[in-house]
């Protein structure tokens, strides 16, 4: 036992140069940033107004800063597994080795569910739902901040795979007994399991915070059935989160015990049991579906509202859908694995309910087609992605609740055509939509629009590629082509699979175009300034200044409706409201920045680094500090700071004028 | 949180009665309402491992099993630790009602002393088990029993390490609002303890017993 545990330098592989040109690339770039960012001075601007920050619009911010930077890292990991699979036909290998290939299925999955879309859509949840909710911050806004940080951690922990060591190859699902020590020896399933058990404690504390916030803490008036349908569709993703992560918390604890000190949960030996590991697994996993599609659904009913200028059709049965999604969301997990070899009668009742989930979606569907019916609408960048939506996640349901027919799934098991309909469910469902809110909810974020016309070719781009890309995967599923192949003899799969390789080329100019929409839009963003209310929006963050203060509202707004600010937009048109009343302020106080968040993720990174290396002392420092920072914390003096009257009323009294204006 | 409200529509403030037309429920509410959501998720956490040890539980892989392992005695007295803990600590949230600082650290002294006492017994089961080759890397039975057990020990272990911290934080900083929360959350913390005690009791020892 040496004192680095099993870290040497031949954890480090020079070897293999497409790994070290990646390691180099990321290591560059990391340093860079850091350097223009020491270089510029914006180190102390960057710690007290952002790290340390508990204001739920800035931590949304940096959740998506997050999501977008992994999204281009898992797509990395797509273009090559396009690459390869596109070249090695017949006796040719492609330029992947089979353990590098598998360690990039393992990453592409990992990083696209765990730091993609998860943190794109709680990014989103944090910013909106506080300011439709009409109130000030979240419930507890330093666990928020902590949250973060772990979700950060498990980022960091994931990429330094990339450079010390390996990452999982048994796929983003680590089944046993593949994942067990037997099969896996190295550090791969090791730094996958602790880079997600920090991660998941970091969000099922934002899952209890949005709980509590939703549920205890909404603007005077705001009933259940008068919130915006964004809020519901957080507050069932959020049940969900609540419900579901401490399943995988216990499942992947398991699978630790087992590879660290000889347990037999799911061994081959000691009678242990890795079709557990299955079942537990997707108790957790089929609701995590549902935690990333369900605010999408939100985002999807508020740019339909707004952009058709109409109330949301069906405001009470999609409340209803939602809330059925989320608790059927629990009763469908076996059908990730029909072939298990449960019994006729199981297998039926998993596949039925897995048909009936899809009836609330329906529902959804059509009343969003009936929400435009006879609206007016602009065709923004935000309502394309809508349309995008509707039709591509209709293709995916129906190829879902086709694989939902156990016989049909017996042949359609572990094919290209389940990898096609998921990909179809959550790019057209999950990253449509998280795209959608980014393009909608950006003007609120930062006071000025985003480019249109490059984000009009992006989402075109995005589209026409989804269908280049997995629609030959279909077919291929269907040709009996298997999923996770790093080489395959059968030529006549090879030109659908360049087809998927062209569509992946696609997409990528779809990220291209993003990634130069914002820079155009951050160079011209005088031209594009907006004022409080840029899409005449129905609900309450639009009535608040566009980047909204600290405080959110100088005065709580008070609700009587659905689309509250709708509803008072009507009422100074018809009635000619007095122009901003003398309005009283009070003093506000708002929860003190702290760098408990950031202190709490660094130690968490030591210890998991240091638990992955089996460098135990380092894991009892990491342990250590995160302990003593909850101690600083609790013993501190100042929770809050007051912001006086004056500085509100001042800026109040501005935006009322800008608003009347 | 304040909630000074504007009144942009025309609703006057004797018509809103109802509970979810209020505004933000005060502080002590939202705490203690998002610490029993945290203490549900935990349930679901045990949720999951007693599937586990319900799965596996016998699947002793030829080691020994529940029946021939549990001492009943032993565990009886584990329970009547715990049970009486919870009443101790019942009776520091009534001291702590009315800030009577003496019977808040005599209430927290006699928790303390039964969970410590639990602990230990806890502790001396598992190395007995162990010293005589019942140890969780033996059966997938073994493993479950000694997670399912130890994470509710873990538990118990955090609860006393909470507890303490607690004392020392009246004693630093008095019954003030924040303190008060969180010996509230550490009382509906305690309780669930021993509400999943009572679980493991009958699910472990006592259907374990039988067989």
């Amino acid at each position: 036992m040496t004192l680095l545990g099993k870290l040497s330098w031949s954890a480090i592989p020079f070897d293999q140069p497409i790994v070290m040109g990646a390691t180099a690339m990321m290591v560059l770039v990391i340093a860079f940033v850091l350097g223009w960012v020491t270089l510029k001075g914006y180190v102390p601007y960057l710690w007290s107004e952002w790290i340390t920050s508990v204001d739920h619009k800035r931590i949304g911010v940096m959740y998506i800063i997050l999501a977008l930077i992994m999204l281009l890292r898992g797509f990395a990991d797509a273009i090559m597994m396009r690459a390869q699979q596109a070249i090695a036909v017949g006796g040719a290998q492609g330029y992947l080795p089979p353990e590098h290939f598998d360690q990039i299925f393992s990453a592409h999955g990992t990083i696209m569910i765990f730091f993609m879309a998860m943190p794109f859509v709680i990014g989103l949840m944090n910013f909106v739902v506080p300011l439709q909710l009409g109130v000030r911050d979240m419930a507890f806004p330093t666990l928020n901040s902590v949250a973060l940080g772990l979700t950060a951690s498990g980022i960091l922990l994931t990429n330094i795979s990339l450079a010390v060591g390996e990452f999982a190859k048994a796929g983003w699902v680590a089944y046993p007994p593949l994942s067990e020590l037997q099969f896996s020896p190295g550090v791969g399933v090791d730094y996958y399991l602790w880079a997600l058990q920090i991660s998941g404690v970091g969000t099922l504390m934002t899952g209890i915070n949005f709980v509590a916030t939703i549920l205890k803490t909404r603007s005077p008036g705001m009933s259940y059935m008068r919130m915006p349908v964004f809020c519901w569709t957080a507050l069932a993703s959020n049940l969900l989160i609540v419900a579901a992560f401490p399943v995988l918390t216990a499942t992947f604890a398991m699978l630790l015990l087992d590879r660290y000190l000889g347990f037999h949960f799911f061994t081959i030996d000691g009678q242990g049991n890795a079709m557990m590991y299955v079942n537990l697994f997707w108790v957790w996993g089929h609701p995590e579906v549902y935690i990333l599609i369900l605010p999408a659904f939100g985002v999807f009913s508020e740019v339909v509202s707004t952009f058709s200028g109409k109330p949301l059709f069906g405001y009470r049965s999609m409340v209803a859908a939602t809330m059925v999604i989320c608790v059927l969301s629990f009763v469908v997990w076996l059908h990730h694995f029909f072939t298990m070899g449960a019994s006729a009668n199981v297998n039926g009742f998993f596949g039925i309910m897995t048909m009936i989930i899809a009836v609330p979606t329906g529902v959804k569907v059509f009343n969003w087609l009936f929400t435009m019916y006879g609206g007016r609408i602009r065709f923004t960048v935000p309502i394309l992605w809508s349309l995008g939506f509707m039709v591509t996640f209709v293709i995916g349901g129906m190829t879902g609740v086709l694989m939902a027919v156990p016989p049909a799934d017996f042949q359609l098991h572990n094919s290209l055509f389940l990898v096609a309909h998921f990909h179809n469910v959550i790019i057209g469902g999950v990253v449509f939509g998280v795209l959608a809110g980014y393009n909608y909810w950006f003007p609120k974020a930062f006071g000025f629009r985003l480019d249109e016309r490059w984000g009009v070719a992006s989402f075109w781009c995005w589209l026409i590629g989804f269908y280049l890309a997995f629609m030959p995967l279909y077919v291929l599923g269907l040709m009996g082509m298997t999923r996770r192949m790093q080489h395959y003899d059968v030529v006549s799969w090879q030109p659908w699979l360049l087809a998927a390789a062209a569509g992946v080329a696609v997409i990528l100019a779809g990220i291209v175009c993003q990634v130069i929409q914002l820079v155009v839009s951050v160079r011209n963003r005088e031209l594009l300034r907006v004022a409080a209310d840029p899409w005449n929006g129905r609900t309450l963050e639009w009535t608040t200044a566009s980047p909204p203060p600290a405080w959110n509202f100088a005065l709580l707004p008070q609700v009587s409706s659905v689309d509250a600010y709708w509803l008072k937009k009507q009422r100074a048109l018809t009635h000619q409201a007095p122009a901003a009343q003398e309005r009283e302020y009070a003093p506000i106080e708002v929860p003190r920045n702290s760098a408990a968040g950031f202190s709490i993720a660094f130690f968490a990174v030591i210890s998991g680094f240091a638990l992955i290396w089996h460098i135990w002392w380092m894991a009892g420092i990491g342990g250590l500090g995160v302990l003593l920072t909850i101690l600083v914390f609790a013993f501190r003096e100042e929770e809050e700071i007051k912001i006086p009257v004056e500085e509100i009323a001042g800026f109040d009294r501005t935006h009322q004028a800008e608003v009347a204006v | 949180m304040n909630v000074n409200v504007a009144l942009i529509d025309d609703v006057s403030p004797e018509t809103r009665p109802i509970a979810s037309e209020a505004g933000p429920a005060p502080k002590r509410v939202v705490v203690a309402y998002g610490f029993w959501i945290f203490l549900l998720s935990d349930i679901v956490m045990f949720a999951a491992l007693f599937a586990a040890y319900a799965v596996l539980a016998q699947a002793t892989a030829g080691g020994p099993s529940g029946a021939q392992l549990f001492n009943q005695v032993s565990v009886a007295i584990e329970t009547a630790c715990l049970l009486a803990s919870s009443y101790t600590c019942g009776l520091m949230s009534l001291a702590v009602g009315s800030q009577r600082r003496f019977r808040t650290y005599l209430a927290a002294v006699a928790t303390f002393a039964l969970g410590a006492a639990f602990l230990t017994l806890e502790l001396r089961e598992f190395a007995g088990m162990i010293a005589v080759g019942a140890a969780p890397q033996r059966s997938a039975f073994l493993s479950a029993f000694f997670t399912l057990v130890g994470c509710h020990g873990l538990h118990v272990t955090v609860g006393l390490i909470w507890l303490a911290v607690m004392m020392l934080q009246i004693a630093v900083k008095g019954f003030r609002a924040t303190v008060e929360r969180r010996l509230l959350c550490f009382s509906l913390f305690w309780h669930a303890l021993d509400i999943i005690w009572v679980w493991l009791f009958t699910v472990v020892y006592l259907m374990g017993g039988l067989s």
